[in-house]
C-alpha cells in the first residue's frame, strides 16, 4: 500500500490540482454569469419586482435548454468553441468553457430558488420605502439569501467537482481522468479507489465549510 | 388631508371577478388616528395596499393635500412614498440586519448622508424605546420589540402618515397596550397622521378618533370614534361591537 501511494502520488496530487483548478475557476465563473442570470429570471417572473412575461419566458426556456443536454454531449458539442477560447483541446482549461456554460443555468436555477424562499413581505416593506428595483436587489434581496445562496454556492461546486471528473474523459485531466484510465483501462482497481477517497474528501471539506459558514453568517439563528 | 375618492378595486380571478372594494370614499384630516375596521374578507387589506400604493385601484382616486397619487409617476412615486411609512402585521424586518441596520434602511435608499443616517437612527431607537438593542438582531427580539423597529423605520423618513396593517394582531394583549401607547404618543409628538387597520374592536377604542366600518368593501359606517362606538347604527358595526365586548 505505501509503495502504492509512494508510487502514484505525485500523479494524484497533480490530478487533485487539476481538479481543484476546474472546480474553482469555473464555479467563480458560473456564478459570475449565473447568479445574474437567476436573479433576472426571479425578478422578471409573473407577480415579481419588475415582471417581463417574454424574457422571464426565453431566460426560463434558454435554461432549461442547456440543462437537459447530458454534460458529456455538451462538452463534446462545445469542444471547438473550447479550443478556440482555451487555446488547446486538452487539459484542465480546455474544459472550463463547457464547465461554465455547463454550471451557469444550474448556479441560475439555485440563485433563483434562494430568492423564493425569501419572504416576500419583506420586498413591499422596502417598496413602501421607495425602493427602486436595483435597490430592493442589492439589498434586500441578496443580503437576505446570503445563507441560502452560500448553501447553493457548496451544492453548485459539489456539482462541478462530478462535472469535472467527466471532462476528465475526454482529455481534461484531473480526478476523473485518472479514475477512469487506471481503474477501468488498466484494471488498476486500488488507485481508482484512492481517486475516489479524495474525490469524496475534497465534496466533505467543501460540504461541511459551506455549512457552518452558511450557519455562522445567518442571522436568524440566534 | 388625505381624500379618497370613490375607491374600487376589482380582481380577476379565474373564478371570475372580486370585487374586493366597491366605492370607498373618506376624508382624513391631519394629525387623526382613523380606524378602519372590518372582518376577514371585508377589503380592509386591499384598501391598504392602495392607500399604500402597492396596488392600483381600478377606479376612484386617493389623494394627499390635494395632490392625486394614481398620477404619481418614477421619481415624484418614489418621493411620495416617503411620506408614507406603512407598519404591517409580521413586521417584515430584514432578518439580516440588526435594528440600526433596520431603521438606516430607508435613509440609506434615500441618500442620506452616513453621519446622518447614525444620528437619526440613535434618536428613531430611543423614541420607540429600544435603547440597548442597536445591535440585536430581530430573532433575538420579541414581537413587540419587533413592531418597535418596524415603526422607527417607518418613521425614518418622516412621513406625513403611518399607515397601519394589523400592527397588533400577532400580539398578546400587553404588548398590543404598549404599542398602541407608542402610537398615540407618536401621533401627538410628531403630528404624524395615523391609519390603522385592523379587526379588533379594542384598538379602536383605546387610540381612534375617527372609525370606519367596512364590510364587503363598502364603508358600512363612518364617524367619530366614541360616537360609533357608543351608538352604532350599521349591523356591522353592531357585530364588531358586540364581539369586542363579548371579550
Amino acid at each position: 500500500m505505501n509503495e502504492l501511494i509512494a508510487r502514484y502520488a505525485p500523479l494524484l496530487l497533480q490530478s487533485l490540482e487539476e481538479t481543484l483548478y476546474m472546480t474553482v475557476f469555473s464555479t467563480v465563473l458560473a456564478y459570475v454569469f449565473g447568479l445574474p442570470l437567476g436573479v433576472l429570471v426571479y425578478v422578471t417572473k409573473d407577480g415579481g419586482i419588475h415582471p417581463n412575461r417574454p424574457l422571464n419566458r426565453v431566460l426560463s426556456w434558454f435554461i432549461n435548454l442547456i440543462r437537459s443536454v447530458p454534460f458529456l454531449i455538451l462538452i463534446v458539442a462545445l469542444n471547438p468553441i473550447s479550443k478556440l477560447i482555451a487555446g488547446t483541446s486538452i487539459g484542465p482549461k480546455s474544459s472550463i468553457f463547457a464547465l461554465v456554460v455547463a454550471a451557469a443555468p444550474f448556479v441560475a436555477r439555485m440563485v433563483e430558488s434562494s430568492l423564493e424562499e425569501l419572504d416576500t413581505g419583506v420586498i413591499e416593506a422596502a417598496k413602501t420605502m421607495g425602493a427602486s428595483d436595483l435597490q430592493i436587489i442589492t439589498k434586500v434581496l441578496l443580503p437576505e439569501s446570503v445563507p441560502s445562496l452560500v448553501r447553493g454556492l457548496s451544492i453548485s461546486a459539489i456539482t462541478l467537482i462530478g462535472y469535472s471528473a467527466m471532462a476528465g474523459v475526454v482529455g481534461a485531466g484531473g480526478l476523473g481522468d485518472i479514475a477512469i484510465r487506471y481503474g477501468v483501462h488498466r484494471y488498476e482497481d486500488s488507485v481508482m479507489y484512492i481517486t475516489v477517497i479524495l474525490i469524496v474528501v475534497v465534496v466533505q471539506v467543501i460540504q461541511s465549510t459551506f455549512n457552518l459558514t452558511a450557519i455562522q453568517i445567518d442571522k436568524r439563528n440566534r | 388631508m388625505i381624500t379618497i375618492q370613490n375607491l374600487t378595486k376589482t380582481y380577476h380571478t379565474k373564478s371570475g371577478e372580486v370585487e374586493a372594494l366597491r366605492g370607498i370614499s373618506a376624508e382624513i384630516r391631519d394629525g387623526d388616528i382613523f380606524g378602519i375596521i372590518g372582518l376577514s374578507g371585508a377589503g380592509k387589506s386591499t384598501l391598504l395596499r392602495c392607500i399604500a400604493l402597492l396596488e392600483t385601484p381600478t377606479s376612484g382616486s386617493i389623494s394627499i393635500d390635494g395632490r392625486d397619487l394614481s398620477s404619481l409617476r418614477g421619481r415624484q412615486l418614489t418621493e411620495h412614498r416617503r411620506q408614507i411609512g406603512v407598519i404591517f402585521q409580521g413586521y417584515n424586518l430584514l432578518m439580516q440586519r440588526t435594528v440600526s441596520g433596520n431603521i438606516a434602511f430607508p435613509l440609506e435608499i434615500a441618500g442620506v448622508p452616513k453621519a446622518e443616517i447614525r444620528r437619526r437612527t440613535e434618536e428613531l431607537i430611543h423614541l420607540v424605546g429600544l435603547d440597548g438593542k442597536a445591535d440585536a438582531y430581530p430573532s433575538q427580539l420579541s414581537g413587540g420589540q419587533c413592531q418597535r423597529v418596524a415603526i422607527a423605520r417607518a418613521l425614518a423618513n418622516n412621513p406625513k402618515v403611518l399607515l397601519c396593517d394589523e400592527p397588533t394582531s400577532a400580539l398578546d394583549s400587553f404588548t398590543t397596550k404598549a404599542i398602541l401607547d407608542l402610537l398615540s404618543d407618536i401621533n401627538q409628538k410628531l403630528g404624524v397622521t395615523i391609519i390603522i387597520i385592523t379587526h379588533e374592536i379594542g384598538v379602536v377604542k383605546q387610540i381612534c378618533s375617527q372609525v370606519a366600518v367596512i364590510e364587503s368593501g363598502r364603508f358600512a359606517e363612518y364617524g367619530v370614534a366614541a360616537e360609533v362606538l357608543a351608538a352604532p347604527r350599521s349591523v356591522a358595526a353592531r357585530q364588531l361591537i358586540g364581539v369586542g365586548g363579548a371579550l
